[in-house]
């Protein structure tokens, strides 16, 4: 029923890179996520499924503090990123979302060139001394955004003016030129087709080489094609957590079976 | 009894709407959902025809008999009195209409009473004519609508066809007074013009303006007609206003949306908006006797000489008032830009502030231009705070601590003084046209401006 060809490849033990504990979050009164624990290993593809509303990009956004942005959003328990607690006081917000880089539902280039929405990253961190460092973070990461080729003649055109697939892509390459540990993606193909949704699927299987990738989906076939680890949350609990291959084909909780069965959400 | 008499339009209307209303309800015996039209379309539409027919008639008959009783008295005045002139003419008409209504008249004589007679004598004649028709055609209008409900009467369509015509109507008036103003504004200006022997570079560029040094001759200078130093006056002012106006404004705007928190954002944004609702006098007399002292004294603190109606003072009490707009419109201008992009900014790791500069601000430059111009073209057009705080003189110079003037103080000027206005008129006229093309110009600009951001997001 589900292709897990990429699932079952290399599903070696990694070192855990995201590990939370007893997390929850409110929204105001709004209980939007319950004591969740999982651990997100590195150089691995890890998707979180659900239907809509469970929780999972609120849950996402904690890994980067995303949700600081929001006034009336407040979280308890503890995330851990390489050991080090990345809500504790001393973390600086700014620079944890240097390490852990994000990618959104929607593309949204930055109305400048497609040269200066890659080079944003680089130059606010000061990653490239000069202007041919930069022009080779640039074409690095646009390489690894499997969109250099589209591009490479006109570079300083807007990166509005692209196409759906190639924006995402885009956003991708940029997310990546700043060099990040881990990269989340909330829904990073739901506004796209299916080519440039296979496009980057592709992608974030390169991009395991490297990073860890963390992935929020609605499509259960994406999930099982793309990653290795997959989580299974429900009205803000983590119902089911393990091996894609294993999720898809024995799961454990009766919740996960229906839902990936197609009899709830 | 003009009152009395829509009083008794409104009453007929209000009562031929029910008795319309119920006749539906009967034709329909207890089933009105065999109608075509709902018992209140038939209603309604009576209610129109009755308020058309009053009213209109009401109007043609008040205003149409006293033209017609005017003229016909004025030309037997004429044939009585051949010698005078027709002011003469004029006054005795009122004195009689004095006497015939029992109020005062400058003089009593036998012209006068006969007048006074044929001026009753017309006038209760048509006011019964008036009374009759009136009454006459809204119970008509009344009753013919009414007799024409029936079950398969388009009352619905035919009431929605008299309203869209009755609002054509009102745009129609809207449009029109807009065209006419305009209209005159362009004709006094070519007058103008003609009087000066279209030496128009003489009024656009000429540098000394005095309009009316030589008007006893009834003739114009057009060697002192020259409004560079009002334009001179009114741009520095503007200027001076928006170095005041937009950086507050700007950072205002950018501290609500992206700084202040929404308890804060409540409270400060009305406040600032309260800034708008202050009449301009108010700012005018404020500038005056509060702002021009201080400035005075704190100049002559640093050895400067600062004049007690100066450039500086009127510019920067305008550029308080223009705050509210820029802050205002820019607020709005950089909510729009979408949270999706402040998102991608800091899920980049950038600081708020490297956000707000390289994300934000570039996205919403062309608003804020675009509010940039909407505060120029209402400083230009400024007036009150100018009169009372800039000075009369037209005087050319740069220096922002001397009394300068503008387009609109000079307009306030040839309007107000005692010059008969025909000779006044011309001048005014020509600088109102000037300032409006200016202000146009810029509004078309600036919406221009945000027309092209809009679809960079939509």
């Amino acid at each position: 029923m589900y292709d897990t060809d990429r699932a079952s490849r290399d599903v070696g033990m990694q070192e855990i890179k995201f590990s939370a504990k007893n997390v929850d979050v409110f929204y105001g009164d709004t209980h939007a996520i319950k004591e969740v624990n999982v651990e997100i290993e590195d150089k691995t593809v890890t998707a979180f499924i659900g239907p809509s509303g469970c929780g999972k990009s609120t849950f996402l956004r904690c890994l980067n503090r995303m949700n600081d942005t929001i006034d009336v959003a407040r979280i308890e328990g503890e995330i851990m990123l390489d050991g080090e607690n990345i809500y504790h006081p001393k973390v600086d917000p700014v620079q944890l979302r240097a390490k852990v880089g994000m990618v959104f539902q929607k593309p949204n280039p930055f109305p400048k060139s497609i040269y200066d929405n890659v080079a944003y990253g680089p130059r606010i961190h000061g990653l490239a001394k000069t202007k041919a460092d930069l022009d080779v973070i640039v074409e690095k990461s646009l390489r690894r955004g499997a969109i250099w080729d589209e591009v490479k003649d006109r570079l300083l055109e807007p990166g509005t003016g692209l196409s759906g697939g190639q924006q995402q892509r885009l956003c991708i390459a940029r997310a990546v030129a700043t060099e990040p540990e881990v990269l989340l993606m909330d829904e990073p193909c739901s506004a796209l087709d299916p080519i440039a949704t296979s496009q980057v699927e592709d992608l974030m299987d390169e991009l395991r080489t490297n990073y860890s990738v963390v992935i929020v989906t609605h499509s259960m076939q994406q999930a099982a094609r793309v990653s290795q680890k997959t989580a299974f949350f429900h009205l803000g609990h983590l119902v089911e957590f393990g091996e894609t291959a294993q999720i898809f084909t024995n799961p454990e909780d009766p919740r996960t079976e229906s839902y990936i069965s197609g009899r709830i959400g | 009894m003009t009152a009395v008499l829509l009083a008794f339009v409104v009453v007929a209307a209000v009562a031929s709407f029910f008795l319309s209303q119920s006749r539906a309800f009967a034709v329909a015996s207890g089933a009105p959902a065999i109608l075509h039209s709902r018992p209140s379309y038939h209603g309604f539409y009576s209610f129109l025809w009755v308020i058309m027919v009053g009213v209109g008639l009401v109007i043609v008959l008040t205003v149409g008999p006293s033209m017609w009783i005017t003229n016909t008295l004025l030309a037997k005045i004429g044939t009585e009195l051949p010698d005078e002139p027709f002011i003469a003419h004029q006054l005795v008409l009122s004195d009689a209409k004095a006497l015939a209504t029992g109020a005062i008249a400058s003089r009593t004589d036998e012209l006068r009473l006969a007048i006074a007679a044929d001026y009753s004598r017309s006038a209760n004649f048509w006011n019964i004519v008036r009374i009759v028709v009136v009454i006459g055609g809204a119970l008509a209008a009344a009753f013919l609508t009414h007799r024409s409900v029936a079950v398969d009467r388009r009352a619905r369509n035919l009431t929605e066809r008299i309203v869209r015509i009755l609002l054509a109507c009102m745009a129609t008036i809207a449009i029109l007074t807009t065209i006419g103003i305009v209209l005159s504004l362009i004709f006094e200006t070519l007058n103008f013009f003609s009087k000066i022997d279209w030496q128009i570079h003489k009024f656009l560029f000429g540098i000394t303006w005095s309009p009316l040094s030589g008007v006893h001759t009834g003739e114009m200078d057009a060697d002192k007609v020259g409004a560079i130093p009002l334009f001179a006056g009114t741009l520095m002012i503007t200027l001076i206003a928006m170095m005041v106006a937009v950086p507050i404004g700007l950072f205002a705007a950018i501290y609500l949306s992206d700084f202040a928190s929404q308890r804060v954002r409540s409270i400060v944004k009305p406040m600032l908006e309260i800034l708008a609702g202050i009449p301009t006098v108010v700012y005018g007399f404020f500038a005056a006797i509060t702002v021009a002292p201080f400035l005075r004294g704190s100049g002559e603190a640093l050895g400067l000489t600062v004049a007690s109606e100066s450039a500086l003072v009127a510019g920067i009490v305008m550029g308080i008032m223009i705050i509210p707009f820029i802050s205002s419109l820019s607020d709005d201008v950089i909510n729009s830009v979408p949270q999706s992009l402040r998102d991608g900014s800091y899920g980049l790791g950038a600081t708020k502030a490297e956000t707000i500069r390289q994300v934000i601000l570039p996205a919403a430059l062309p608003g804020i231009v675009s509010a940039a111009l909407l505060g120029f073209s209402r400083a230009v057009g400024e007036t009150m705070i100018v009169v009372m705080a800039a000075g009369q003189g037209a005087n050319l110079t740069a220096n922002p601590f001397e009394a300068v003037t503008t387009v609109t103080v000079q307009i306030v000027m040839l309007i107000t003084g005692d010059t008969e206005a025909e000779t006044a008129a011309g001048p005014a006229f020509t600088l109102g046209f000037t300032l409006f093309c200016v202000t146009l110009l810029m509004n078309i600009l600036a919406q221009r401006l945000v027309r092209r951001y809009r679809e960079l997001y939509d």
